[in-house]
């Protein structure tokens, strides 16, 4: 009697406090103590973090227009985008600055619950809180949309949102791959790839449970529509020099002058809309991340 | 022979021997025609585009005559008939193909993608002798036409 009592007490304590160190953590007031956000500058970030290129609805062409609604086929089900327009109703046009911080850069909703990592906030949490409040900023200036969001599809287990919080503790990690980069563009360029960018997401391998597997940084993943495959972008699979890497996040045009298609055109869009100078640094830095051999 | 040539005529033989790669396979003979076709039509757009980028990006010198011609081409490629190209059953499901099989539910979206590509062409093919600022004011919606189609149709190489 006295051992199962043992037991008992023991996985109530782990639980308790698995539960507790993985609960949903939005991000601290103070925040933005401080800051006050650019609309005009918000619209780069809202480029370089590709917002629209996931929340626009599936038929349209416009990148103001948030209403969400493309499907995110995955092996955990299919994810879709929700509806982050002005809407006071359907969109985040109700949330304070910091509830929509929280869910950029925590994957906290205003209801404390976790989001699932389709939203990549395991990239945004490495964002310089004034970028997030510059994108916020910009936010606010766009029309609403009256689109309700659609439910996710997703089955048992992974419909269970608490367990979210240890899949966030074991892999939406908040150091940067590259840990010392050599110069002030491979410094720039990582903030724009790793963090707004958020390009590890689709061009890098995911394990069973789908965390990042780091040590394949951008060395290209499965497409989880199963259409081809996610390039290697490392040096180990893509030989352009930096010139042709900043050229084509300008005009789509690869060296050879074929044109970006499927997703990776909606991120030239993106990247166009970016400075040279931008430009040059995502390129300074995928020459200088390790190279990843091809399969 | 200059690097860009040698490449162009790369892509060509590649093309050619891609072609004649489906004859081997077990596709019927139709879809392997079509395939190739439309294939070596691509090809066409993507050599001319070739020496039209070369220079918009400053990469060749620019030479009026050339530009041009290349232009022109693309213009006349533009206006071809590729109604033998897109035959249902050369999608990605076929062994050498990238095309998604949504092109034959949404004729409307590639139909208009075609209507874009043979106007920003032809603008193209206009100035295209001109000077070099012409050119490179004129070949955005070029580009933006064949990214606007490889998004809706293409999928990414295995």
């Amino acid at each position: 009697m006295r051992y199962w009592r043992g037991l008992a007490v023991t996985i109530l304590v782990v639980g308790v406090t698995g539960l507790y160190v993985s609960r949903p953590q939005p991000l601290p007031a103070s925040t933005f103590d401080g800051i006050t956000g650019d609309a005009t500058a918000g619209e780069i970030t809202f480029a370089a973090a590709g917002c629209a290129s996931c929340h626009t609805a599936p038929d349209s062409d416009d990148p103001s227009i948030l209403s969400g609604g493309k499907a995110f086929a995955t092996d955990f089900g299919t994810f879709f985008a929700p509806n982050i327009s002005t809407s006071g109703t359907h969109g985040i046009g109700a949330w304070s600055d910091l509830e929509i911080a929280s869910a950029i850069m925590r994957g906290v909703s205003p209801d404390n619950a976790h989001y699932y990592p389709a939203f990549p906030y395991a990239a945004y949490q490495k964002a310089d809180p004034r970028d997030i409040a510059d994108l916020i900023a910009y936010l606010r200036t766009l029309p609403a949309a009256e689109t309700p969001s659609k439910d996710h599809d997703v089955g048992f287990p992974f419909n269970i949102r608490t367990s979210l919080g240890g899949w966030k503790l074991l892999f939406a990690r908040s150091d940067w791959v590259m840990p010392e980069p050599q110069n002030d563009d491979i410094i720039r360029g990582r903030y724009l790839v790793e963090a707004l960018g958020h390009c590890g997401e689709c061009h890098t391998a995911r394990n069973a449970l789908g965390g990042l597997d780091r040590s394949a940084w951008l060395g290209g993943a499965a497409n989880p529509n199963g259409d081809g495959r996610i390039p290697n972008i490392t040096p180990g699979g893509l030989d352009w020099s930096a010139g042709d890497i900043a050229e084509y996040l300008k005009s789509g045009f690869t060296p050879d002058f074929d044109t970006a298609g499927a997703e990776m055109a909606e991120v030239v869009r993106n990247t166009s809309q970016l400075t040279d100078a931008d430009r040059a640094a995502i390129a300074a830095y995928l020459k200088a991340v390790p190279a990843v051999p091809d399969p | 022979m200059k690097p860009k040539s040698i490449l162009k005529i790369t892509a060509l033989v590649s093309a050619a021997m891609t072609g004649a790669a489906y004859a081997d396979s077990h596709v019927s003979p139709e879809i392997a025609g079509a395939m190739a076709a439309r294939q070596a039509h691509m090809g066409l757009y993507n050599f001319n585009l070739a020496t039209l980028g070369g220079m918009a990006q400053e990469k060749i010198p620019y030479n009026a005559e050339q530009a041009a011609a290349a232009a022109a081409n693309l213009a006349a490629l533009s206006m071809l008939s590729q109604q033998g190209y897109w035959l249902p059953g050369s999608d990605s499901s076929v062994e050498g193909s990238r095309l998604k099989v949504e092109v034959f539910s949404d004729f409307e979206t590639a139909a208009k993608i075609g209507q874009d590509l043979a106007l920003a062409s032809a603008a193209l093919a206009e100035v295209a002798g001109t000077d070099l600022a012409s050119l490179q004011g004129a070949i955005g919606p070029v580009g933006k036409a064949c990214g606007d189609c490889h998004e809706a149709f293409r999928t990414p190489r295995n």
